[in-house]
């Protein structure tokens, strides 16, 4: 009853006002809807730059490193056990550069309920032969099916099909720069040569382009039964195990068990892309800071008018105030103005949001480096229209909060007085 | 039959310090009781205003102490006295003082939608009621800039009765208005007074409109000078 009284009296006053109220709400209007289209058009760029890498990279790596004994024989002797060694002649031995007992450790983290899926994978150092030159290159044996599954392989594939190279035996995928410079087309046979001197013939049955260039000029890819062909291993000779958990933020910890588990060495997705994050968490908080910079200017903007409006209605003020309305209700009425104004502002900021989100959407963005994108991308995360809801109603309010106050001290006697 | 006392003003001592200490109001003490038509009359500056101010409860940096319907008026909080000043008080300033942005009717209603006693249907009946009584029923969904100034007047004094006060208080209700408009609002004083019984407590300067009241209380330099028949 008495919050009705109040609002009808907060719109009379708002109405007899309606043209500043309008500008001052359009102010809320045009901020929040900026702010929106900036920070979905920055979360959509973020999205992108980080799958470039992310979304390829797992989130745990498991693998073998070629390195030298930890512990050294001089550390075995008792005899100076406070000293500083300077011997050390140990050096690396000749070990598989594979997992060992890969079948058991793929198996046990297909059964961890932490982990969304395992891509085993077998890298070999191979030498594209284009007629009397040898480009090096990296050749990748993957689980075709598994590696598109978690780690969108299928995107990258801008020519051929890519369940080709499971089904076609002794097929590869190509990267883009080394098939350029080897002039190949799909269906065409090419000459590698292993670390180890073995020549083989490869089938071409499509073209990769990850985006980066330097990647595209040396990857290429086969199926993992291929690739421990080409190194006459048995099938389980597997160099990285890639698993992709359902928690990213678990990654370290899990690499750290794992680590331990599975006696091999373990990289979290985090260690192995810090520059990323920090680069995504920077453009992320500019864009906020300059989101909320256009919201307090437009608090300032309801701010101005709602003091224009006190001064305007002083006598109202006082009179309210003379028939028996108290401080608390003149403050509530002046409140509910700046609160309406925000949210009417923010509600019609909230729809030009998404419609100038939606028009960035639109516009044609092609890119070589990334093929599976054709428009600016966005990102239509709900969060950042609750953040811009949200905002608009905090700083209406602050923007209210003192007219409001300095409205509700206004001394009836004063005024009347004062005529 | 002694009527009760409404309004007890008991030793009410008022000074202004800025920019120099002057006392305004000295040891004022007088009483109204119910069905009294009072006027206060005094030159310009005795503090017959500033009395009526104090009196509504506005103005609440006084020394004394001010009895409302037997209560004390004394320390209460804001929020208290603008109930007080709701429910029990009516007023009628020189100026009309309507909100604009509401037709009469609406600004009659007011205080008594904010009372929240009855229902709004109750009040808008009421307000009918009050306005057919002042004789300006067919202005009431006019607004106020679209009548005259005694017709503003007795919208003022429709939503001073709005709550059947127990007293009405006007602070030079005529003063703005011309002769006729003057004796129009204070005829509707008088038929208030005589045919409802409303206490009424009127601060004037004209002797005419004092002199047709029922007891006038003079004051000069801050002090009750006569007091008749209390």
């Amino acid at each position: 009853m008495k919050l009705k009284l109040i609002t009808e009296i907060s719109l009379a006053l708002l109405l007899a006002r309606l043209k500043q109220t309008m500008v001052a709400a359009f102010g809320v209007t045009f901020s929040i809807a900026m702010f929106i289209a900036l920070l979905s058009f920055m979360g959509g760029l973020n999205d992108l730059l980080d799958s470039l890498i992310l979304n390829r990279t797992p989130h745990v790596r498991l693998y073998n490193e070629i390195l030298p004994s930890k512990i050294q024989p001089i550390a075995r002797s008792s005899q100076f056990p406070e000293s500083y060694h300077f011997v050390r002649h140990i050096k690396p031995k000749n070990e598989l550069l594979d997992i060992r007992n890969s079948d058991a450790i793929i198996k046990a983290l297909k059964n961890d309920k932490n982990v969304r899926g395992v891509a085993p994978k077998t890298t070999m150092p191979v030498f594209y032969n284009i007629g009397d030159i040898n480009l090096t290159g990296v050749i990748n044996g993957i689980d075709v099916e598994e590696e598109s599954r978690l780690f969108s392989f299928k995107d990258y594939v801008v020519e051929g099909k890519t369940i080709d190279l499971k089904n076609t035996p002794n097929s590869i995928i190509l990267g883009k720069g080394a098939a350029d410079k080897m002039l190949a087309q799909l269906g065409d046979n090419i000459q590698i040569t292993t670390s180890n001197g073995t020549r083989f013939t490869l089938k071409v049955v499509g073209f990769f382009q990850s985006g980066m260039d330097e990647l595209d000029k040396v990857q290429s890819y086969t199926t993992l039964a291929t690739t421990q062909k080409m190194l006459s291993k048995p099938a389980s000779y597997v160099t990285d195990i890639q698993v992709k958990v359902k928690d990213i933020a678990m990654a370290p910890a899990l690499a750290k068990t794992y680590h331990e588990l599975f006696d091999t060495e373990a990289i979290d997705i985090q260690t192995a892309n810090a520059q990323f994050e920090t680069g995504s968490s920077v453009r992320t908080l500019i864009s906020y800071a300059v989101g909320i910079t256009l919201l307090i200017v437009s608090g300032f903007g309801i701010f101005n008018i709602l003091n224009m409006m006190i001064y305007e209605k002083m006598d109202s003020i006082a009179i309210l105030k003379a028939t028996g309305f108290s401080g608390k209700d003149v403050n509530a009425i002046f409140l509910t103005i700046a609160l309406t104004i925000g949210l009417v502002g923010g509600i019609l900021g909230l729809i030009f949001g998404l419609g100038f989100s939606a028009l960035i959407g639109i516009i044609p963005f092609n890119n070589a480096s990334m093929p599976a994108v054709k428009t600016y991308p966005i990102n239509y995360n709900p969060m950042f229209y609750v953040i811009g809801a949200a905002f608009s109603i905090i700083t209406t309010y602050l923007a209210g909060y003192f007219p409001s106050k300095k409205a509700s001290k206004v001394d009836p006697v004063d005024i009347i007085r004062g005529k | 039959m002694e009527k009760k006392k409404i309004i007890e003003a008991v030793d009410i001592c008022k000074s202004f310090h800025d920019p120099i200490t002057v006392q305004v109001l000295n040891d004022v003490s007088f009483a109204i009781r119910a069905g009294e038509f009072v006027s206060v009359m005094g030159k310009s500056g005795c503090g017959k205003s500033t009395l009526l101010y104090i009196l509504s409860t506005m103005d609440t940096s006084y020394e004394g102490e001010l009895f409302l319907d037997g209560v004390s008026m004394t320390n209460k909080i804001d929020e208290e006295l603008a109930k007080v000043r709701n429910e029990k008080i009516g007023f009628v300033f020189q100026f009309h003082y309507l909100l604009s942005e509401f037709n009469n009717l609406q600004n009659v209603m007011l205080p008594g939608l904010k009372l929240g006693k009855l229902t709004p249907k109750e009040v808008e009946h009421h307000a009918y009621e009050k306005l057919r009584i002042l004789g300006i029923e067919k202005e009431a969904l006019k607004y106020p800039n679209q009548i005259s100034g005694g017709q503003k007047q007795r919208v003022a004094i429709a939503r001073a009765l709005i709550n059947e006060p127990l007293i009405i208080m006007g602070d030079e209700p005529t003063g703005n208005l011309d002769k006729k408009n003057g004796d129009v609002v204070f005829d509707i004083f008088k038929e208030l007074a005589e045919e409802y019984q409303q206490s009424l407590l009127i601060v004037t300067h004209d002797p005419d409109f004092a002199a047709n009241t029922h007891r006038i209380i003079t004051m000069e330099d801050g002090r009750v000078i006569k007091t008749p028949s209390d």
